[in-house]
């Protein structure tokens, strides 16, 4: 009893130590790692959709989807309503993403395996479609831009501390995703999803619905993706039909796999990592940073198939030990 | 008539270029249950090698016909190298793990082929025509239609009656139906199941980077070529039933008189009919036309 009392102050401390770190973070670290830290910590948000649609064993191959119509949504609106608030923008690509979850759920929550994988595929493919070939629309390939924004009103003066306050936007809003994620994961609902993962037959012989729980994760996990997306599109002020392609889909479950499924906080230390990494070898070999990817996923997969997260766990057993 | 004729062609070319492609990728589902994202690499890979041999080989003074076989060569050189490589090291030790892992190994092999193929052949683009430009025009139906898509055409039939064959008529085929039956009762019966999975993974991957390499004459063989060509070619499985070669080469067939409609009537709407067909024939024939739920897939 004393141990796990002690266990939770320490967790508790831990949290709070991230936090602080967090947040000074702009104080003590050059400018580029303050953008990919927010990069990696809205892509995170993506990420952390697909983990919690993959803790019920299922592959969201087609996540870019989200990710793609959040920030998509953010572009339109800067672009052609000329709205230019992030407190307002925000929530239209969290409602963007959870509305196309909700539709393509529908089909989605009917599907297992292989067939759920490629059917999410497919829906992410007709919008990649569409965003590339209506060039008068949606800009085509060259995509389309966005002026800085404003948030809470203030525009910032100079470019460089756009990227602060958006940082700490974006800082806010994972803990508030953090917050959510881990009520919800606790909730009756985040069970039920490792149930159907454990046995399907089971869940609905015990009088609860497999469908719904997929359907209701899908659609918290589309919103997630559709916030994620804005938050990028509004740091790198610039969207392209790539954000739905597939290789942006598979990123995000590579980042999934990366951190592990067994914590809120694994995608987004997948994601940290995943974005540091790819950063820095692009830059020293910029002919072989795929390769490093592609052998570090190897790696995971047969060395540590929780993911990064277990590696936390196991150092967390020792010292309780 | 003159535009039924052209769709016509179109159509049929296409598919068989699809068919090469995609053929592979169900012929290794139906066998070992992995959805295989590195058939993009291992297409590149036969796009590379074709196109390097050719290359090589047409700076001496040979007859141009003679790259023909040499392209086979190139496709069956890859196959010989990755494939068991791949099989035998990666796959065979995560046949019994769920999907999301599976998919995601062949994921990392694909973004560690994409550079192995950076390195060896640097990133300029290649351009090996000589192959395509000796075969010339035809006339067919009144229209004037480059020669070497119907080669391709042809290499496509001649390989699904050859993997016709290889299923329905050999003692390799048997022993194949035997497996993706089941795989206990196999090894039991003597089958030596392992060597099953690597030969028909090889035997998938040789088509791909068959496919590859007839591809190289009529293309500019490229970085990130093999990107573009595996989502395709997951549609054209979808559709036809992973599993199934007969599906597979419906699924084709669907897939290239939709493309080339669409580039005739409605160019913005290209890619888009692929995707939607995918879509509708996944919510209404979950399993595609052929991948039915029985045990023989093949």
């Amino acid at each position: 009893m004393r141990l796990l009392k002690r266990f939770k102050v320490g967790f508790s401390v831990a949290i709070m130590t991230g936090v602080v770190l967090f947040a000074v973070a702009p104080l003590l670290l050059p400018d580029w790692i303050i953008y990919v830290l927010t990069m990696a910590l809205a892509k995170g948000m993506v990420a952390f959709g697909v983990a919690l649609v993959l803790r019920g064993g299922l592959i969201s191959f087609g996540h870019g989807l989200y990710y793609a119509a959040g920030a998509y949504a953010a572009a339109f609106a800067v672009n052609r309503w000329n709205i230019r608030e992030s407190l307002i923008l925000i929530p239209l690509c969290v409602l963007t993403g959870a509305a196309l979850a909700a539709l393509a759920g529908m089909f989605l929550k009917r599907y297992r395996g292989i067939f759920f994988a490629l059917l999410s595929l497919a829906f992410s493919m007709i919008l990649y479609t569409l965003l590339f070939k209506f060039y008068d629309v949606t800009g085509g390939t060259d995509g389309m831009h966005i002026p800085s924004v404003k948030i809470l009103g203030i525009q910032p003066a100079a470019e460089g501390f756009f990227y602060i306050y958006h940082y700490y936007l974006t800082l806010i809003l994972m803990i508030g995703v953090l917050y959510i994620g881990w009520r919800f994961i606790s909730s009756p609902l985040g069970y039920l999803m490792q149930a159907v993962h454990d046995n399907e037959i089971r869940v609905e012989y015990m009088g609860a619905s497999v469908e719904r729980s997929i359907y209701l994760t899908y659609v918290f996990s589309g919103a997630l993706g559709g916030l994620g997306g804005g938050l990028v599109a509004l740091a790198v002020k610039h969207v392209s039909p790539e954000f739905a392609y597939w290789t942006a889909s598979a990123d995000f479950v590579f980042v999934a796999i990366l951190g592990g499924t067994g914590s809120v906080f694994a995608p987004f230390l997948g994601s940290i990592v995943f974005e540091f990494v790819k950063n820095y070898a692009f830059k020293f070999s910029p002919n072989t940073w795929q390769m490093t990817l592609g052998g570090i996923l190897l790696l995971i997969i047969f060395f540590l198939p929780q993911g990064l997260w277990s590696l936390a766990k196991t150092i967390k057993r020792k010292e309780m030990q | 008539m003159d535009i039924v004729g052209i769709i016509v062609l179109d159509s049929v070319v296409f598919a068989s270029w699809l068919f090469l492609v995609s053929a592979g990728i169900t012929f290794i589902f139906g066998v070992l249950h992995i959805l295989n994202v590195a058939h993009g690499s291992i297409f590149a890979l036969g796009a590379y090698m074709g196109a390097w041999l050719a290359a090589w080989f047409l700076g001496g003074q040979y007859p141009v016909w003679l790259s023909f076989p040499l392209l086979v060569v190139g496709a069956i050189l890859v196959a010989v190298t990755v494939g068991p490589l791949i099989e035998r090291v990666f796959l065979k030790r995560i046949y019994q793990e769920e999907e999301a892992i599976p998919l995601l190994t062949t994921f990392a092999l694909f973004l560690i082929l994409e550079d192995v193929i950076k390195l060896v052949w640097g990133i300029e683009p290649r351009f090996v025509n000589a192959p395509f430009s000796i075969m010339g025009q035809v006339r067919l139906f009144g229209i004037s239609y480059a020669g070497y898509p119907f080669l391709l055409v042809c290499i496509s039939i001649f390989c699904a009656v050859i993997l016709w064959l290889v299923i329905n008529r050999t003692l390799f085929g048997r022993q194949l139906i035997s497996v993706i039956g089941d795989r206990e009762i196999s090894s039991a019966m003597g089958i030596n199941v392992p060597r099953i999975d690597t030969f028909a993974f090889t035997l998938g991957s040789f088509l791909a980077a068959l496919g590859g390499a007839f591809t190289a004459p009529m293309i500019s063989v490229e970085p990130g070529m093999g990107i573009e060509v595996i989502v395709l070619a997951f549609a054209v499985v979808a559709i036809g039933g992973l599993g199934s070669i007969g599906g597979a080469a419906i699924g084709c067939l669907l897939v290239g008189f939709a493309r080339v409609a669409a580039v005739q009537f409605y160019p913005e709407l290209e890619l888009f009919v692929i995707y939607t067909l995918m879509v509708l024939v996944l919510i209404f024939r979950p399993h595609g036309f052929f991948g039915g739920i029985e045990v023989r897939r093949i």
